[in-house]
């Protein structure tokens, strides 16, 4: 994208951005590769550890001042499952509905078909400019880079996707797509790139978002065609809605005279009083709040309130494929709160960029495999650990998805470089005590291969497969087997000698803990 | 030729058919029924709260909740209203002259003036209601030397217009008690959405005969005409943006007044503003 530079910075940028994907469900380097480098980068993880935990602890907090809140969990799954099973029957509900309250509703198969038919509606409106309401679906289709293409600049008016977008860079968190940036960085960025930022801008944040607001104001009052994600769309009605914080969604969703939503066809919920079991999970899992600062609801095209054409295109893109998987399937119930990313060791560790995808954290790892119905490394982005399962509000079993996944990409062979190998190698040698054994004494020599910093980054031969997404300890000095055998040697000795040491009934043998070296690394 | 909406049903299907094809548990029992779809789903949770619409225990709640997210609560009776709305936008800072606020975690220098400079016709005070607003608090505003700009159907105010008043006077639909979130549904005393969020200040008006406790019990109330434009505000403008601390006001009015009237007792005016 082209950015006015204010005059005098420097040319050297400190905030180096993740490059535009050609595909952003499938970019970078393999999930092993790309964390390793996310882990090096120290500013990185100290601006996820702060805002993860942050988020963590006010997530608690209001999910703990809600008595029912596993059985509204119970019930925002098992109106999803509902929407699941009666998808074609709602879809219709839905268009129907759209389409009497004289909205248009319009279908896509993939990416390319949603793009051509947003930029299709916006040329037919006379303009090259719309405003953007932050939104995930928009993302996953690369609606902005495609707009582009058409010579169509859309501009990102949520915070942090401004500051994505200014920064020429990808996001990294479903609802904080700017995590891994610091008011320090934001500064910058907005100092080098937004062209009307007050040249005295320091780092506080209301000073920030005060630089936003006056830089996007004059966009929002004269913007002819606004494009919008959603985040529920009611069969039963009509309605849409989207849920925000800053305002941003307002005035896209109200001042332009065209506005645009495109939406997956899974963000649908049957009744409109369903909504009172979502609104109630959605904010307190997202954001850590009672409520978030503004939703808001329309039904097709209200006559003197709000735009005066309304288009609804219903998204595919994978989604189908997802469907046809009864286990998978309900990666589809996502809500997108993003409390599963905030929760996940792995996540708070290697940051969004890791997963090279829109999707990135738990919920990334079962969706984006699925969407794309390609091979992938995510299923082993996880410990399994299950703080995901246990934070989901519509109660996702993402470390059941996780294994299936990974059963299956073992199944087709397509696991891992050498995964398969390195599996057979084990199972030959674990089958027979002679050669385990021998195979634990030559496991020692890895202590040559370790760094100073005792693991091992890379193991030769098939042995790669395993360090190829994780580090090793370095194996202990003495194998438990030999360990075991020289201890009995001298629990032996012991008894030998017992009588000149009456009341030593107990010797060594009872306490291994303080002399086992076999135990040395655990 | 198939048409995207043909080919993305009948994908729809195919996944339905071939997913359930293999297993016999899952589909027999969510399977898709004809009618009563309700039936499958079990709402254990709270259709409603122990507090009764419009209690002291629901009004004390929402003002509790209300002042957590920065929202300024100003408690009066039925006969208080005019006054207090009048007070409220007669003391109205010119252009985007809002008092600074401390952010939740911030550390570091006082914040500098807003980057935004006031435009510089805009008048002092200059206030939008809607059409539908009660004559007695229009009349209170601009007896207190207001200028009262009315947004009509016949002729509604340009958004450059709107981000040239000062506040906006609104009623409302419904609030909610323990999420202190006000619901607008564009009924004539509360405009079309667009009044209730270019001007910088909202001054919004909630009987206490509005204030439920729950979200089931407002979303079941805003059921009744679920076509309406709706609006859910809970506090101000706000970002969490930036390292995850909130900032109150970014796009939308930077300060919500609730002038909450308490039908009950009569109460003296209290400014905690």
């Amino acid at each position: 994208m082209t950015a006015e530079h204010t005059a005098g910075t420097s040319s050297t940028t400190t905030f180096l951005g993740m490059p535009q994907p050609a595909d952003p469900l499938r970019w970078g380097s393999s999930f092993p590769e790309a964390a390793r480098r996310e882990l090096g980068n120290d500013q990185l993880r100290r601006n996820l550890g702060h805002a993860t935990s942050t988020i963590r602890a006010k997530r608690a907090k209001v999910v703990g001042e809600v008595p029912d809140w596993e059985a509204l969990r119970d019930a925002g799954s098992a109106l999803k499952t509902q929407v699941m099973d009666n998808l074609p029957e709602l879809l219709e509900e839905l268009e129907r509905n759209v389409t009497a309250r004289g909205g248009v509703v319009h279908w896509a198969r993939d990416a390319a078909e949603a793009n051509r038919i947003v930029a299709g509606l916006v040329r037919a409106k006379g303009t090259d400019e719309v405003v953007k309401v932050k939104s995930m679906a928009t993302q996953e289709i690369g609606l902005n880079e495609a707009l582009e293409a058409e010579g169509i600049h859309a501009t990102e008016t949520d915070l942090a996707e401004l500051i994505v977008q200014l920064a020429d860079d990808m996001p990294s968190h479903i609802l904080v797509p700017a995590i891994h940036r610091n008011r320090a960085e934001i500064r910058e960025i907005f100092l080098d790139r937004m062209g009307d930022a007050p040249p005295d801008l320091t780092d506080v944040p209301r000073e920030l978002a005060m630089a936003a607001r006056a830089h996007l104001r004059r966009k929002f009052l004269s913007a002819k065609v606004a494009v919008s994600g959603a985040n529920f769309g009611v069969a039963e009605t009509g309605t849409l809605s989207v849920v925000e914080s800053e305002g941003n969604g307002r005035m896209c969703l109200t001042l332009p005279e065209t506005l645009i939503t495109v939406m997956g066809i899974e963000k649908l919920i049957p009744r409109f009083t369903d909504l009172e079991v979502f609104l109630q999970l959605l904010p307190r899992s997202s954001t850590g709040e009672r409520m978030n600062p503004y939703t808001s609801m329309w039904t097709g095209v209200t006559p003197g309130d709000g735009p005066s054409e309304f288009h609804l295109v219903l998204l595919d893109n994978g989604r189908t494929r997802v469907l046809a998987d009864e286990v998978g399937r309900s990666a589809l119930h996502c809500i997108r709160c993003s409390a599963c990313l905030n929760v996940c060791p792995v996540y708070e560790r290697v940051g969004g960029h890791a997963y090279g995808s829109v999707y990135p954290g738990p919920i990334g790892a079962i969706l984006t495999p699925q969407l794309t119905g390609e091979p992938s490394d995510l299923p082993y982005a996880s410990t399994l650990c299950g703080a995901c399962y246990d934070v989901c509000p519509v109660k996702i079993d993402i470390p059941s998805i996780l294994v299936d996944l990974r059963a299956r990409e073992v199944e087709s062979g397509s696991a891992g470089r050498g995964w398969g190998a390195a599996m057979k190698a084990a199972s030959m040698v674990m089958s027979d005590g002679g050669r385990f054994r021998r195979a634990a004494r030559l496991g020692r020599v890895g202590r040559v291969a370790g760094g100073r910093d005792g693991v091992i980054a890379r193991l030769p031969g098939p042995g790669a497969a395993w360090t190829d997404s994780r580090d090793l300890p370095l194996p202990p000095k003495q194998t438990f087997r030999d360990w075991w055998a020289a201890h009995e040697r001298e629990g032996a000795d012991d008894e030998r000698s017992g009588g000149d040491r009456p009341g030593s009934e107990r010797p060594r043998t009872g306490r291994p803990g303080t002399d086992a070296p076999g135990t040395e690394s655990r | 030729m198939t048409t995207a909406r043909d080919e993305v049903l009948a994908r729809v299907r195919a996944a339905l058919t071939s997913g359930s094809a293999g297993s016999t548990g899952m589909s027999s029992s969510a399977g898709p029924s004809d009618d009563g779809m309700a039936a499958d789903v079990s709402r254990e949770y709270r259709e409603s709260g122990e507090h009764a619409v419009g209690s002291a225990a629901a009004l004390e709640l929402l003002v509790d909740r209300l002042e957590d997210y920065k929202a300024e609560v100003h408690r009066v009776s039925a006969a208080e209203v005019p006054t207090a709305v009048a007070r409220l936008t007669a003391a109205l800072p010119s252009g985007d002259d809002v008092p600074e606020r401390a952010e939740s975690a911030g550390s570091g220098p006082t914040p500098g003036p807003d980057a935004i400079a006031p435009a510089a016709d805009t008048p002092r005070g200059r206030v939008v209601a809607p059409s539908g607003l009660e004559p007695e608090w229009v009349a209170a505003m601009s007896d207190g030397g207001v200028e009262v700009v009315v947004d009509t159907p016949e002729a509604p105010l340009t958004p450059s217009d709107l981000d040239r008043t000062a506040a906006v006077v609104t009623a409302a639909r419904v609030a909610i008690a323990e999420t202190g979130t006000i619901v607008l549904d564009a009924g004539p005393d509360q405009g079309r959405r667009a009044i209730s969020l270019v001007p910088d200040v909202h001054i919004c008006v909630v009987r206490a005969d509005q204030v439920v406790q729950t979200v089931p019990e407002a979303v079941r109330l805003l059921a009744h005409h679920p076509d309406r434009p709706l609006t859910w505000i809970s506090g101000p403008s706000a970002t969490s943006d930036i390292e995850l601390n909130r900032v109150e006001g970014v796009h939308g009015p930077r300060t919500l007044h609730v002038v909450l009237v308490d039908a009950a007792s009569h109460r003296t005016l209290t400014w905690s503003g």
